[in-house]
Protein backbone atom coordinates (compact mmCIF):
# COMPACT_ATOMS: atom_id res chain seq x y z
CA UNK A 1 0.00 0.00 0.00
CA UNK A 2 2.86 2.13 0.45
CA UNK A 3 4.48 1.62 -2.38
CA UNK A 4 1.40 2.32 -3.67
CA UNK A 5 1.13 5.98 -2.47
CA UNK A 6 4.20 6.70 -3.17
CA UNK A 7 4.10 5.81 -6.91
CA UNK A 8 0.58 7.71 -7.38
CA UNK A 9 1.25 10.65 -4.58
CA UNK A 10 1.10 13.22 -7.61
CA UNK A 11 -2.36 12.29 -8.32
CA UNK A 12 -3.97 11.21 -4.88
CA UNK A 13 -2.58 14.17 -3.35
CA UNK A 14 -3.97 16.78 -5.32
CA UNK A 15 -7.29 14.94 -5.15
CA UNK A 16 -7.41 14.92 -1.11
CA UNK A 17 -6.31 18.60 -1.38
CA UNK A 18 -9.16 19.30 -3.80
CA UNK A 19 -11.87 17.45 -1.94
CA UNK A 20 -11.00 19.49 1.75
CA UNK A 21 -10.63 22.50 -0.54
CA UNK A 22 -14.41 22.26 -1.86
CA UNK A 23 -15.73 20.88 1.10
CA UNK A 24 -14.12 24.51 3.18
CA UNK A 25 -15.76 26.41 0.68
CA UNK A 26 -18.99 25.33 0.34
CA UNK A 27 -19.23 25.23 4.00
CA UNK A 28 -17.79 28.88 3.70
CA UNK A 29 -21.06 29.57 1.31
CA UNK A 30 -23.29 28.04 3.30
CA UNK A 31 -22.26 30.35 6.32
CA UNK A 32 -21.77 33.27 4.43
CA UNK A 33 -25.76 33.34 3.74
CA UNK A 34 -25.83 33.50 7.42
CA UNK A 35 -23.54 36.28 7.91
CA UNK A 36 -25.16 38.16 5.12
CA UNK A 37 -28.38 37.65 6.75
CA UNK A 38 -27.38 38.25 9.76
CA UNK A 39 -25.18 41.53 8.59
CA UNK A 40 -28.00 42.88 6.61
CA UNK A 41 -30.71 42.43 9.13
CA UNK A 42 -28.72 44.35 11.79
CA UNK A 43 -28.24 47.04 9.65
CA UNK A 44 -31.69 47.48 9.06
CA UNK A 45 -32.73 47.10 12.49
CA UNK A 46 -34.09 43.62 12.47
CA UNK A 47 -32.75 40.18 14.11
CA UNK A 48 -32.49 38.11 10.96
CA UNK A 49 -32.66 33.99 11.07
CA UNK A 50 -32.80 33.31 15.08
CA UNK A 51 -35.36 30.10 14.85
CA UNK A 52 -33.44 27.22 13.35
CA UNK A 53 -30.68 26.66 16.21
CA UNK A 54 -28.89 29.09 18.56
CA UNK A 55 -28.35 32.34 16.33
CA UNK A 56 -30.19 30.85 13.65
CA UNK A 57 -26.85 29.24 13.19
CA UNK A 58 -28.63 25.86 12.07
CA UNK A 59 -30.54 27.77 8.64
CA UNK A 60 -27.62 27.15 6.22
CA UNK A 61 -28.45 23.21 6.51
CA UNK A 62 -32.58 24.13 6.75
CA UNK A 63 -32.14 25.71 3.68
CA UNK A 64 -29.92 23.18 2.17
CA UNK A 65 -32.27 20.30 2.93
CA UNK A 66 -35.15 22.65 1.51
CA UNK A 67 -33.45 23.13 -1.81
CA UNK A 68 -32.78 19.31 -2.07
CA UNK A 69 -36.25 18.71 -1.57
CA UNK A 70 -37.85 21.28 -3.68
CA UNK A 71 -40.01 20.39 -6.40
CA UNK A 72 -37.74 20.91 -9.72
CA UNK A 73 -40.15 21.98 -13.01
CA UNK A 74 -39.35 22.36 -16.26
CA UNK A 75 -40.32 25.28 -18.01
CA UNK A 76 -41.73 25.25 -21.60
CA UNK A 77 -40.15 25.47 -24.73
CA UNK A 78 -36.37 25.96 -22.82
CA UNK A 79 -33.65 25.31 -24.74
CA UNK A 80 -32.61 21.98 -22.57
CA UNK A 81 -29.18 21.91 -23.21
CA UNK A 82 -28.26 25.13 -22.50
CA UNK A 83 -30.82 25.26 -19.68
CA UNK A 84 -29.13 22.28 -18.21
CA UNK A 85 -25.86 23.62 -18.72
CA UNK A 86 -25.78 27.26 -17.54
CA UNK A 87 -25.91 26.23 -13.65
CA UNK A 88 -23.18 23.69 -14.26
CA UNK A 89 -21.10 26.05 -15.78
CA UNK A 90 -21.54 28.83 -13.73
CA UNK A 91 -20.58 26.60 -10.51
CA UNK A 92 -17.79 24.59 -12.28
CA UNK A 93 -15.55 27.85 -13.24
CA UNK A 94 -16.70 29.30 -9.66
CA UNK A 95 -14.72 26.29 -8.37
CA UNK A 96 -12.11 26.19 -10.50
CA UNK A 97 -10.57 29.50 -10.63
CA UNK A 98 -10.05 28.62 -6.55
CA UNK A 99 -7.48 26.31 -7.68
CA UNK A 100 -4.22 28.31 -8.40
CA UNK A 101 -4.86 30.63 -5.35
CA UNK A 102 -2.23 30.00 -2.75
CA UNK A 103 -3.22 30.08 0.96
CA UNK A 104 -0.09 30.01 2.81
CA UNK A 105 3.87 29.94 2.37
CA UNK A 106 4.40 26.69 3.91
CA UNK A 107 5.79 23.64 1.14
CA UNK A 108 4.96 20.06 2.76
CA UNK A 109 5.77 16.49 2.04
CA UNK A 110 3.17 13.83 1.84
CA UNK A 111 4.30 10.66 1.00
CA UNK A 112 7.15 12.00 -0.36
CA UNK A 113 5.21 14.15 -2.66
CA UNK A 114 6.38 17.61 -2.12
CA UNK A 115 3.72 19.99 -2.47
CA UNK A 116 2.07 23.65 -0.61
CA UNK A 117 -1.17 25.37 0.69
CA UNK A 118 -3.13 25.76 -2.19
CA UNK A 119 -4.19 22.98 -5.14
CA UNK A 120 -1.92 24.28 -8.47
CA UNK A 121 1.01 26.35 -8.31
CA UNK A 122 0.86 27.24 -11.54
CA UNK A 123 3.61 30.33 -13.02
CA UNK A 124 1.02 32.37 -14.67
CA UNK A 125 -1.89 32.15 -12.18
CA UNK A 126 -3.15 35.46 -12.57
CA UNK A 127 -3.90 34.97 -15.93
CA UNK A 128 -5.16 31.66 -15.60
CA UNK A 129 -7.57 33.53 -13.56
CA UNK A 130 -8.66 36.20 -15.34
CA UNK A 131 -8.97 33.00 -18.45
CA UNK A 132 -11.73 31.77 -15.94
CA UNK A 133 -13.36 34.84 -15.18
CA UNK A 134 -13.37 35.54 -18.94
CA UNK A 135 -15.55 32.08 -19.38
CA UNK A 136 -17.82 32.86 -16.46
CA UNK A 137 -20.29 35.14 -17.94
CA UNK A 138 -21.41 32.08 -20.38
CA UNK A 139 -23.43 30.51 -17.64
CA UNK A 140 -25.50 33.96 -16.81
CA UNK A 141 -25.84 34.63 -20.68
CA UNK A 142 -26.53 31.26 -21.63
CA UNK A 143 -29.51 30.92 -18.78
CA UNK A 144 -30.99 33.99 -19.46
CA UNK A 145 -31.34 32.94 -23.47
CA UNK A 146 -32.32 29.49 -22.56
CA UNK A 147 -35.35 29.95 -20.21
CA UNK A 148 -37.49 31.42 -23.05
CA UNK A 149 -38.51 34.27 -20.49
CA UNK A 150 -38.00 38.08 -21.67
CA UNK A 151 -36.94 38.72 -18.04
CA UNK A 152 -34.27 36.65 -18.35
CA UNK A 153 -33.19 37.17 -21.42
CA UNK A 154 -33.00 40.89 -20.43
CA UNK A 155 -30.69 39.68 -17.37
CA UNK A 156 -28.77 37.60 -19.40
CA UNK A 157 -27.95 40.79 -22.01
CA UNK A 158 -27.36 43.29 -19.17
CA UNK A 159 -24.87 40.30 -17.23
CA UNK A 160 -23.21 40.07 -20.62
CA UNK A 161 -22.62 43.34 -22.05
CA UNK A 162 -21.57 44.55 -17.78
CA UNK A 163 -19.10 41.39 -18.02
CA UNK A 164 -17.23 43.05 -20.99
CA UNK A 165 -17.01 46.42 -19.87
CA UNK A 166 -15.99 45.75 -16.76
CA UNK A 167 -13.93 43.07 -17.44
CA UNK A 168 -11.34 45.42 -19.30
CA UNK A 169 -10.84 47.78 -15.90
CA UNK A 170 -10.64 44.22 -13.67
CA UNK A 171 -8.02 43.19 -15.75
CA UNK A 172 -6.38 46.56 -16.37
CA UNK A 173 -6.11 47.26 -12.74
CA UNK A 174 -4.13 44.58 -11.57
CA UNK A 175 -1.59 45.46 -14.33
CA UNK A 176 0.22 47.76 -11.80
CA UNK A 177 0.85 44.76 -9.46
CA UNK A 178 2.58 42.70 -12.13
CA UNK A 179 4.55 45.46 -13.20
CA UNK A 180 6.15 45.86 -9.80
CA UNK A 181 6.53 42.12 -8.68
CA UNK A 182 7.23 41.35 -12.58
CA UNK A 183 5.68 38.28 -12.30
CA UNK A 184 2.33 36.76 -13.02
CA UNK A 185 2.45 33.87 -10.39
CA UNK A 186 0.24 34.96 -7.44
CA UNK A 187 2.81 33.44 -5.06
CA UNK A 188 5.47 35.43 -6.12
CA UNK A 189 3.59 38.87 -5.81
CA UNK A 190 3.24 37.83 -2.13
CA UNK A 191 7.01 36.85 -1.88
CA UNK A 192 7.41 40.43 -3.62
CA UNK A 193 5.89 42.20 -0.96
CA UNK A 194 7.40 41.14 2.45
CA UNK A 195 10.06 43.26 2.75
CA UNK A 196 12.00 43.18 6.26
CA UNK A 197 11.03 45.29 9.18
CA UNK A 198 8.51 47.22 7.02
CA UNK A 199 5.37 44.94 7.86
CA UNK A 200 2.34 46.75 5.96
CA UNK A 201 4.46 49.22 4.50
CA UNK A 202 5.81 46.78 2.23
CA UNK A 203 2.16 45.83 0.58
CA UNK A 204 1.06 46.63 -2.64
CA UNK A 205 -2.07 49.15 -1.57
CA UNK A 206 0.82 51.52 -1.17
CA UNK A 207 1.98 52.27 -4.39
CA UNK A 208 -1.46 50.96 -6.25
CA UNK A 209 -4.08 52.49 -4.37
CA UNK A 210 -5.82 53.39 -7.44
CA UNK A 211 -5.58 50.23 -8.99
CA UNK A 212 -6.63 48.36 -6.01
CA UNK A 213 -10.04 50.82 -6.04
CA UNK A 214 -10.69 50.05 -9.56
CA UNK A 215 -10.12 46.63 -8.98
CA UNK A 216 -12.49 46.09 -6.59
CA UNK A 217 -15.28 48.20 -8.27
CA UNK A 218 -14.48 46.06 -11.30
CA UNK A 219 -14.52 43.06 -9.14
CA UNK A 220 -18.07 43.61 -7.70
CA UNK A 221 -19.24 44.42 -11.02
CA UNK A 222 -17.79 40.23 -12.04
CA UNK A 223 -19.51 38.69 -9.46
CA UNK A 224 -22.96 40.39 -9.90
CA UNK A 225 -23.12 42.40 -6.41
CA UNK A 226 -24.76 45.19 -5.62
CA UNK A 227 -24.44 47.98 -6.65
CA UNK A 228 -24.11 46.43 -9.88
CA UNK A 229 -26.23 43.11 -9.24
CA UNK A 230 -28.67 44.83 -12.72
CA UNK A 231 -28.45 41.13 -13.95
CA UNK A 232 -31.08 40.15 -11.29
CA UNK A 233 -32.31 43.62 -10.52
CA UNK A 234 -35.80 42.21 -8.46
CA UNK A 235 -37.33 45.23 -8.98
CA UNK A 236 -37.43 45.54 -12.56
CA UNK A 237 -36.41 42.00 -14.07
CA UNK A 238 -38.32 39.64 -11.39
CA UNK A 239 -34.95 37.69 -10.79
CA UNK A 240 -33.17 38.19 -14.20
CA UNK A 241 -31.22 35.29 -15.03
CA UNK A 242 -32.63 32.88 -12.67
CA UNK A 243 -36.25 33.72 -12.91
CA UNK A 244 -36.94 29.80 -14.16
CA UNK A 245 -34.87 28.22 -12.14
CA UNK A 246 -35.81 26.48 -8.78
CA UNK A 247 -34.14 23.98 -6.09
CA UNK A 248 -30.64 22.77 -6.40
CA UNK A 249 -30.11 24.76 -9.95
CA UNK A 250 -30.84 27.87 -8.49
CA UNK A 251 -29.18 26.92 -5.42
CA UNK A 252 -26.16 26.25 -7.85
CA UNK A 253 -26.16 30.00 -9.04
CA UNK A 254 -26.31 31.22 -5.75
CA UNK A 255 -23.59 28.98 -4.40
CA UNK A 256 -21.40 29.81 -7.94
CA UNK A 257 -22.39 33.62 -6.25
CA UNK A 258 -20.75 33.04 -2.88
CA UNK A 259 -17.98 31.26 -4.67
CA UNK A 260 -16.96 33.73 -6.82
CA UNK A 261 -16.88 36.63 -3.98
CA UNK A 262 -14.46 34.05 -1.72
CA UNK A 263 -12.04 34.26 -4.62
CA UNK A 264 -12.40 38.36 -5.70
CA UNK A 265 -11.59 38.65 -1.39
CA UNK A 266 -8.43 36.00 -1.92
CA UNK A 267 -6.82 38.00 -4.86
CA UNK A 268 -7.49 41.50 -3.12
CA UNK A 269 -5.74 40.05 -0.07
CA UNK A 270 -3.02 38.39 -2.24
CA UNK A 271 -2.57 41.45 -5.31
CA UNK A 272 -3.03 44.45 -2.55
CA UNK A 273 -2.47 42.92 0.76
CA UNK A 274 0.00 40.85 1.18
CA UNK A 275 -1.43 37.94 1.14
CA UNK A 276 -0.38 35.76 4.31
CA UNK A 277 2.00 38.06 5.65
CA UNK A 278 1.72 39.90 8.28
CA UNK A 279 0.98 43.71 8.87
CA UNK A 280 3.51 43.79 11.75
CA UNK A 281 7.38 43.94 11.29
CA UNK A 282 8.80 40.26 11.52
CA UNK A 283 10.48 41.86 15.12
CA UNK A 284 7.65 42.25 16.76
CA UNK A 285 7.03 38.73 18.49
CA UNK A 286 4.20 39.88 20.74
CA UNK A 287 2.09 39.66 17.94
CA UNK A 288 2.16 35.81 17.25
CA UNK A 289 0.24 35.94 20.12
CA UNK A 290 -3.02 37.80 18.29
CA UNK A 291 -4.61 34.47 17.17
CA UNK A 292 -4.80 33.21 20.71
CA UNK A 293 -5.88 36.74 22.15
CA UNK A 294 -9.08 35.96 19.77
CA UNK A 295 -9.26 32.79 20.16
CA UNK A 296 -9.57 32.09 23.68
CA UNK A 297 -12.25 35.14 24.74
CA UNK A 298 -14.15 34.04 21.95
CA UNK A 299 -14.71 30.40 22.90
CA UNK A 300 -15.30 31.81 26.71
CA UNK A 301 -18.62 33.88 25.23
CA UNK A 302 -19.26 30.79 23.16
CA UNK A 303 -19.46 28.51 26.22
CA UNK A 304 -21.58 30.73 28.42
CA UNK A 305 -23.73 31.87 25.39
CA UNK A 306 -24.52 28.21 24.61
CA UNK A 307 -25.25 27.48 28.01
CA UNK A 308 -28.18 29.88 28.06
CA UNK A 309 -30.02 27.66 25.97
CA UNK A 310 -32.02 24.78 27.25
CA UNK A 311 -31.80 22.09 24.38
CA UNK A 312 -29.17 19.57 23.18
CA UNK A 313 -26.94 22.31 21.22
CA UNK A 314 -27.04 24.63 24.18
CA UNK A 315 -26.28 22.04 26.85
CA UNK A 316 -23.30 20.07 24.69
CA UNK A 317 -22.69 21.30 21.55
CA UNK A 318 -22.26 25.14 21.80
CA UNK A 319 -20.37 24.76 24.75
CA UNK A 320 -17.92 22.10 23.74
CA UNK A 321 -17.45 24.06 20.33
CA UNK A 322 -16.04 26.86 22.31
CA UNK A 323 -13.71 24.67 24.57
CA UNK A 324 -12.56 23.58 21.68
CA UNK A 325 -11.94 26.53 20.51
CA UNK A 326 -10.13 28.57 23.34
CA UNK A 327 -8.46 25.12 23.71
CA UNK A 328 -6.77 26.18 20.08
CA UNK A 329 -5.62 29.41 21.35
CA UNK A 330 -4.47 27.64 24.18
CA UNK A 331 -2.37 25.10 22.52
CA UNK A 332 -1.03 27.75 20.35
CA UNK A 333 0.28 29.46 23.03
CA UNK A 334 1.90 26.50 24.43
CA UNK A 335 3.69 25.19 21.10
CA UNK A 336 5.22 27.86 19.57
CA UNK A 337 5.99 26.03 16.33
CA UNK A 338 2.40 25.29 15.83
CA UNK A 339 1.86 28.94 16.54
CA UNK A 340 4.17 29.80 13.70
CA UNK A 341 2.59 27.84 11.27
CA UNK A 342 -0.61 28.88 12.12
CA UNK A 343 0.36 32.71 11.26
CA UNK A 344 0.29 32.68 8.01
CA UNK A 345 -3.41 31.43 7.28
CA UNK A 346 -4.73 33.72 10.22
CA UNK A 347 -3.82 36.48 8.61
CA UNK A 348 -4.69 35.08 5.16
CA UNK A 349 -8.35 34.63 6.39
CA UNK A 350 -8.11 37.23 8.45
CA UNK A 351 -8.08 39.53 5.48
CA UNK A 352 -10.47 37.78 3.34
CA UNK A 353 -13.10 37.61 5.66
CA UNK A 354 -13.05 42.01 6.17
CA UNK A 355 -13.19 41.73 2.10
CA UNK A 356 -16.11 39.19 2.58
CA UNK A 357 -17.85 41.75 4.99
CA UNK A 358 -17.49 45.04 3.13
CA UNK A 359 -19.09 42.82 0.48
CA UNK A 360 -22.18 42.45 3.02
CA UNK A 361 -21.99 46.06 4.19
CA UNK A 362 -22.10 47.36 0.77
CA UNK A 363 -24.87 45.86 0.22
CA UNK A 364 -26.72 46.72 3.13
CA UNK A 365 -25.43 50.31 2.01
CA UNK A 366 -26.02 51.25 -1.03
CA UNK A 367 -28.84 51.53 -3.60
CA UNK A 368 -27.99 49.38 -7.40
CA UNK A 369 -26.70 51.87 -10.38
CA UNK A 370 -28.86 53.04 -13.26
CA UNK A 371 -27.85 51.06 -16.31
CA UNK A 372 -26.83 54.20 -18.40
CA UNK A 373 -25.05 55.19 -15.31
CA UNK A 374 -23.39 51.68 -14.72
CA UNK A 375 -22.11 51.86 -18.66
CA UNK A 376 -21.06 54.85 -18.50
CA UNK A 377 -18.57 54.77 -15.50
CA UNK A 378 -17.38 51.60 -16.39
CA UNK A 379 -15.91 52.86 -19.73
CA UNK A 380 -16.01 57.05 -19.04
CA UNK A 381 -14.24 56.66 -15.34
CA UNK A 382 -12.59 53.26 -14.42
CA UNK A 383 -11.59 52.29 -17.57
CA UNK A 384 -9.32 55.92 -18.05
CA UNK A 385 -8.34 55.70 -14.44
CA UNK A 386 -6.96 52.25 -14.48
CA UNK A 387 -5.47 53.21 -18.33
CA UNK A 388 -3.69 55.96 -16.56
CA UNK A 389 -2.81 54.05 -13.49
CA UNK A 390 -0.91 51.52 -16.24
CA UNK A 391 0.93 54.25 -17.34
CA UNK A 392 2.15 55.95 -14.13
CA UNK A 393 3.60 53.02 -12.91
CA UNK A 394 5.11 51.46 -15.93
CA UNK A 395 7.14 55.44 -16.04
CA UNK A 396 7.94 55.43 -12.63
CA UNK A 397 9.26 52.08 -12.64
CA UNK A 398 11.15 52.56 -15.68
CA UNK A 399 12.17 56.10 -14.03
CA UNK A 400 13.76 53.89 -11.07
CA UNK A 401 15.12 51.39 -13.03
CA UNK A 402 17.05 53.67 -15.43
CA UNK A 403 18.29 55.26 -11.67
CA UNK A 404 19.71 52.31 -11.09
CA UNK B 1 1.06 5.69 -24.30
CA UNK B 2 2.47 8.34 -22.60
CA UNK B 3 0.46 10.97 -20.49
CA UNK B 4 0.95 13.94 -22.92
CA UNK B 5 0.36 11.78 -25.65
CA UNK B 6 -3.14 10.94 -24.16
CA UNK B 7 -4.17 14.46 -23.23
CA UNK B 8 -3.30 15.63 -26.77
CA UNK B 9 -5.46 13.00 -28.33
CA UNK B 10 -8.37 13.81 -25.89
CA UNK B 11 -8.20 17.16 -26.78
CA UNK B 12 -7.57 17.22 -30.05
CA UNK B 13 -10.68 15.02 -30.12
CA UNK B 14 -12.55 17.25 -28.23
CA UNK B 15 -11.32 20.02 -30.40
CA UNK B 16 -12.38 18.15 -33.94
CA UNK B 17 -15.44 17.10 -32.38
CA UNK B 18 -16.37 20.37 -31.00
CA UNK B 19 -15.65 22.11 -35.12
CA UNK B 20 -18.17 19.59 -36.50
CA UNK B 21 -20.87 20.16 -34.39
CA UNK B 22 -20.15 23.83 -35.35
CA UNK B 23 -21.55 22.81 -38.65
CA UNK B 24 -23.81 20.32 -37.66
CA UNK B 25 -25.66 22.36 -34.81
CA UNK B 26 -28.92 24.03 -36.62
CA UNK B 27 -29.05 26.68 -33.70
CA UNK B 28 -26.62 29.75 -33.66
CA UNK B 29 -25.93 29.98 -30.26
CA UNK B 30 -25.29 26.46 -30.26
CA UNK B 31 -22.69 26.95 -32.71
CA UNK B 32 -21.32 29.46 -31.17
CA UNK B 33 -20.76 26.90 -28.07
CA UNK B 34 -19.36 24.99 -29.99
CA UNK B 35 -16.72 27.35 -31.25
CA UNK B 36 -16.10 28.05 -27.80
CA UNK B 37 -15.69 23.93 -27.18
CA UNK B 38 -12.85 24.46 -30.19
CA UNK B 39 -11.30 27.39 -28.84
CA UNK B 40 -10.68 26.03 -25.32
CA UNK B 41 -9.83 22.53 -26.78
CA UNK B 42 -6.81 24.71 -28.68
CA UNK B 43 -5.86 26.84 -25.25
CA UNK B 44 -5.06 23.11 -23.83
CA UNK B 45 -2.94 22.25 -27.13
CA UNK B 46 -0.71 25.78 -26.67
CA UNK B 47 -0.05 24.37 -22.75
CA UNK B 48 0.59 21.14 -23.97
CA UNK B 49 3.43 22.91 -26.36
CA UNK B 50 4.63 24.57 -23.38
CA UNK B 51 3.18 27.94 -24.61
CA UNK B 52 1.39 28.75 -21.34
CA UNK B 53 0.72 32.96 -22.10
CA UNK B 54 -0.73 32.08 -25.31
CA UNK B 55 -2.88 29.65 -24.07
CA UNK B 56 -4.34 31.92 -21.23
CA UNK B 57 -4.57 34.60 -23.37
CA UNK B 58 -5.82 32.11 -26.49
CA UNK B 59 -8.77 31.70 -24.10
CA UNK B 60 -9.02 35.37 -22.61
CA UNK B 61 -9.02 37.00 -25.99
CA UNK B 62 -10.88 34.18 -28.06
CA UNK B 63 -12.89 32.32 -25.42
CA UNK B 64 -13.82 35.20 -23.48
CA UNK B 65 -14.29 38.42 -25.40
CA UNK B 66 -14.44 37.35 -28.73
CA UNK B 67 -17.26 34.85 -28.29
CA UNK B 68 -18.79 36.28 -25.48
CA UNK B 69 -19.77 39.05 -28.11
CA UNK B 70 -20.78 36.43 -30.46
CA UNK B 71 -23.31 35.24 -28.12
CA UNK B 72 -24.25 38.32 -27.30
CA UNK B 73 -25.17 39.30 -30.95
CA UNK B 74 -26.63 36.25 -31.45
CA UNK B 75 -29.17 36.62 -28.23
CA UNK B 76 -29.32 40.53 -29.00
CA UNK B 77 -30.77 39.65 -32.36
CA UNK B 78 -32.60 36.81 -31.42
CA UNK B 79 -31.79 34.54 -34.12
CA UNK B 80 -33.62 31.54 -34.30
CA UNK B 81 -32.50 28.12 -35.85
CA UNK B 82 -31.29 28.35 -39.71
CA UNK B 83 -33.81 26.84 -42.27
CA UNK B 84 -32.31 24.06 -43.97
CA UNK B 85 -32.52 24.52 -47.62
CA UNK B 86 -31.97 21.81 -50.26
CA UNK B 87 -29.14 21.11 -50.84
CA UNK B 88 -27.47 22.89 -54.73
CA UNK B 89 -26.45 20.56 -57.08
CA UNK B 90 -23.00 21.95 -57.67
CA UNK B 91 -22.36 21.62 -54.06
CA UNK B 92 -23.32 17.70 -54.04
CA UNK B 93 -21.29 16.88 -57.08
CA UNK B 94 -18.26 19.57 -57.21
CA UNK B 95 -18.45 20.20 -53.60
CA UNK B 96 -17.66 16.68 -52.03
CA UNK B 97 -15.37 15.52 -54.18
CA UNK B 98 -13.39 18.59 -54.04
CA UNK B 99 -13.29 18.44 -50.23
CA UNK B 100 -12.33 14.95 -50.52
CA UNK B 101 -9.46 15.57 -52.34
CA UNK B 102 -8.67 18.78 -50.27
CA UNK B 103 -8.27 16.27 -47.56
CA UNK B 104 -6.35 13.80 -49.65
CA UNK B 105 -4.01 16.48 -50.58
CA UNK B 106 -2.94 17.80 -46.94
CA UNK B 107 -2.83 14.34 -45.42
CA UNK B 108 -0.39 13.55 -48.64
CA UNK B 109 1.74 16.56 -48.05
CA UNK B 110 1.95 16.20 -43.76
CA UNK B 111 3.09 12.35 -44.36
CA UNK B 112 5.51 13.21 -46.96
CA UNK B 113 7.32 16.12 -45.17
CA UNK B 114 6.74 14.39 -41.62
CA UNK B 115 10.39 12.83 -41.46
CA UNK B 116 11.51 16.24 -42.28
CA UNK B 117 9.64 18.81 -39.36
CA UNK B 118 10.84 18.61 -35.94
CA UNK B 119 8.73 17.58 -33.08
CA UNK B 120 7.18 20.76 -31.15
CA UNK B 121 9.00 21.95 -27.55
CA UNK B 122 9.94 18.81 -25.70
CA UNK B 123 7.13 18.55 -23.14
CA UNK B 124 7.68 19.62 -20.13
CA UNK B 125 9.62 22.92 -20.51
CA UNK B 126 7.72 26.17 -20.54
CA UNK B 127 8.22 29.35 -22.86
CA UNK B 128 8.28 31.75 -20.26
CA UNK B 129 6.04 34.73 -20.58
CA UNK B 130 9.51 37.16 -19.99
CA UNK B 131 10.97 35.09 -22.90
CA UNK B 132 8.20 35.96 -24.98
CA UNK B 133 7.35 39.78 -23.81
CA UNK B 134 11.38 40.68 -24.31
CA UNK B 135 10.94 38.81 -28.37
CA UNK B 136 7.87 40.81 -28.80
CA UNK B 137 9.07 44.37 -27.80
CA UNK B 138 12.93 43.77 -28.56
CA UNK B 139 13.02 41.73 -31.54
CA UNK B 140 9.56 42.44 -33.20
CA UNK B 141 8.79 45.48 -31.88
CA UNK B 142 7.86 47.17 -35.23
CA UNK B 143 5.31 44.51 -36.26
CA UNK B 144 4.03 44.16 -33.48
CA UNK B 145 3.61 47.99 -33.50
CA UNK B 146 2.57 48.24 -36.91
CA UNK B 147 -0.21 45.36 -36.41
CA UNK B 148 -1.78 47.84 -32.88
CA UNK B 149 -1.85 50.12 -35.71
CA UNK B 150 -3.31 48.31 -37.97
CA UNK B 151 -5.94 47.20 -35.37
CA UNK B 152 -6.52 50.89 -34.38
CA UNK B 153 -7.51 51.71 -38.17
CA UNK B 154 -9.67 49.29 -37.83
CA UNK B 155 -11.44 50.28 -34.82
CA UNK B 156 -11.66 54.05 -36.15
CA UNK B 157 -13.17 52.32 -39.14
CA UNK B 158 -15.79 50.75 -37.21
CA UNK B 159 -16.94 53.78 -35.38
CA UNK B 160 -17.01 55.53 -38.76
CA UNK B 161 -19.25 53.21 -40.27
CA UNK B 162 -21.18 53.19 -36.98
CA UNK B 163 -21.68 57.37 -36.56
CA UNK B 164 -22.44 57.37 -40.61
CA UNK B 165 -26.18 57.51 -40.00
CA UNK B 166 -25.74 60.89 -37.71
Amino acid sequence: VNEFLTQYAFIIVPIIKIAILVFLVLTVDAYLTWIERKVIAHIQARWGPHRVGPHGLLQPLADGVKFIFKEDPLPTNVDKAAYFLAPFITLMLALTSLAVIPFGPQRFKVFGYETHVGIADVNISLLVLFAITALGVYGIALAGWASNNKYSLLGGLRSSAQMISYELALTLSVVGVVLLAGDFSLRNIVTQQSVPGRGVLGWNIFPQIIGFLCFYVAAIAETNRVPFDLPEAESELVAGFHTEYASMKFAMFFIAEYTSMITVSCLATILFFGGWLSPFPESWGFTHYLPSVLLIPFGIWVIFDGLRYENLLGRIVLPAAGAGLAAIGAGLVVFPAVNDIAQGPFWFFAKVFTFLFVYIWMRGTLPRFRYDQLMSFGWKFLLPVSIANVVITSAVIARIWRIH
Amino acid sequence: MTGPLIIFFVLAGLAVLGAISLILQKHPIHSALSLIVVMVALAGLYLLMGAEFVAAVQIIVYGGAIMVLFVFVIMLLNAGEEERTNFSKLATYAGIPLALAMTGFIAAAIAQSSGRLGTAAPSGTLTSTKTLSLLLFKEFVYPFELTSFLILVAILGAIVLAQREN
